[in-house]
């Protein structure tokens, strides 16, 4: 997997497209909501389109979201029909350890996963009838990268928004999240 | 190649009542396919909760890198899941099959203990050929 690509910072010409027929320009009765996750399960961006039906609040509902993709984890690597010998279920896998599922579907949404090598996981809910996001999840990543990871001022492992500070400072986390958000969003309209 | 791996029964409550493997290198011993299967009725019940809209059903498909999952569940809350090749096709049809022989040659046995583990030989028998027949049909041998 090419993570970093090595292009310049404003470069999102080679963004992957929507699967041909998925992209319907208007989400209708289907949600779009993206979750973005580090390692120790830190909720870093929780951004959503459109969603209808919001069942628990949203501290809940992400602790929720991670504890799901990390028993799937552990489940796929344990499930995986191909290695003779795998681990106990239960044992915290390292990111890129054992087989590692990329999508589920239910009747209602698509849930497309990616974990980069720093444990950095990122979820993308569409709607079901929606293809492969892999391609989408990486450029996703990469804008992530860009923007949020070279930003200097970004402390990681906390939450993508701007916080009181200093004067300075408030404006250049300013910067940051509109910048990463204006350019997801951007990304991201294309898919839906 | 699209073959069937294994394929799991799990009673409403989560507990597995049926598993067969057919051929991969994962196979299980009791003791992990019963974790595994409860695992799978767990999160299933999850992601419906997660769910954005509502009316929701439970994860139907789920793709990994060396297998796909399909899980069908019928109304009364019992759950069939097949793990197949990446990219197999009519799994859905296949599910609805078992689901049929399920009830023909298991629930219709009057020697059947509700939620218990499977032990017809009917049951067996039909269900290795309809798996036969599935691969002829998608394999050509």
């Amino acid at each position: 997997m090419q993570f970093f690509s090595g292009s310049s910072v404003v470069d999102v010409s080679l963004s992957p497209t929507a699967p041909p027929g998925t992209a319907t320009g208007h989400a209708g009765n289907n949600a779009n909501v993206l979750y973005i996750f580090n390692r120790n399960g830190v909720c870093l961006l929780y951004r959503e389109w459109h969603r209808l039906l919001r069942t628990l609040d949203a501290s809940q509902d992400q602790k929720l979201m991670f504890g799901l993709l990390f028993s799937l984890r552990s489940f796929t690597a344990k499930m995986d029909p191909v290695s003779a010998d795998k681990g106990n279920l239960g044992v915290p896998l390292l990111p890129g350890q054992g087989c590692s599922f990329y999508s589920f579907r239910t009747n209602t949404y698509k849930l497309s996963f990616m974990e980069s090598p720093s444990g950095i996981k990122l979820i993308l809910i569409t709607h079901p009838k929606t293809g492969d996001h892999r391609e989408s999840l990486k450029h996703i990543y990469n804008l992530y990268v860009e923007y949020v990871v070279k930003n200097p001022l970004y402390v990681t492992g906390t939450p993508i928004k701007y916080a009181s500070a200093h004067v300075c400072n408030v404006y250049f986390l300013y910067l940051l999240s509109e910048l990463f958000t204006t350019n997801l969003d951007q990304y991201v309209k294309t898919l839906i | 190649m699209a073959a069937i791996y294994s394929l799991f029964i799990i009673n409403k409550s989560g507990g597995l009542i049926f598993y067969k493997d057919y051929g991969s290198a994962g196979r299980m011993d009791t003791n992990d396919s019963l974790r595994l299967a409860s695992l799978w009725h767990s999160m299933h019940a999850i992601s419906q909760q997660l769910s954005p809209t509502t009316g929701c059903s439970g994860i139907e498909l789920l793709q990994a890198d060396t297998f796909d999952l399909h899980c069908f569940q019928s109304l009364t809350g019992t759950k069939f899941f097949v793990v197949c090749e990446p990219g197999t096709l009519h799994m859905e049809a296949l599910l609805k099959v078992i689901y049929e022989l399920y009830t023909d040659y298991v629930l219709k046995n009057p020697f059947y203990e509700m939620e218990m583990p499977i032990r017809c030989e009917l049951f067996d028998l039909n269900l290795s050929q309809a798996i036969q027949k599935d691969r002829v049909a998608l394999l050509g041998r």
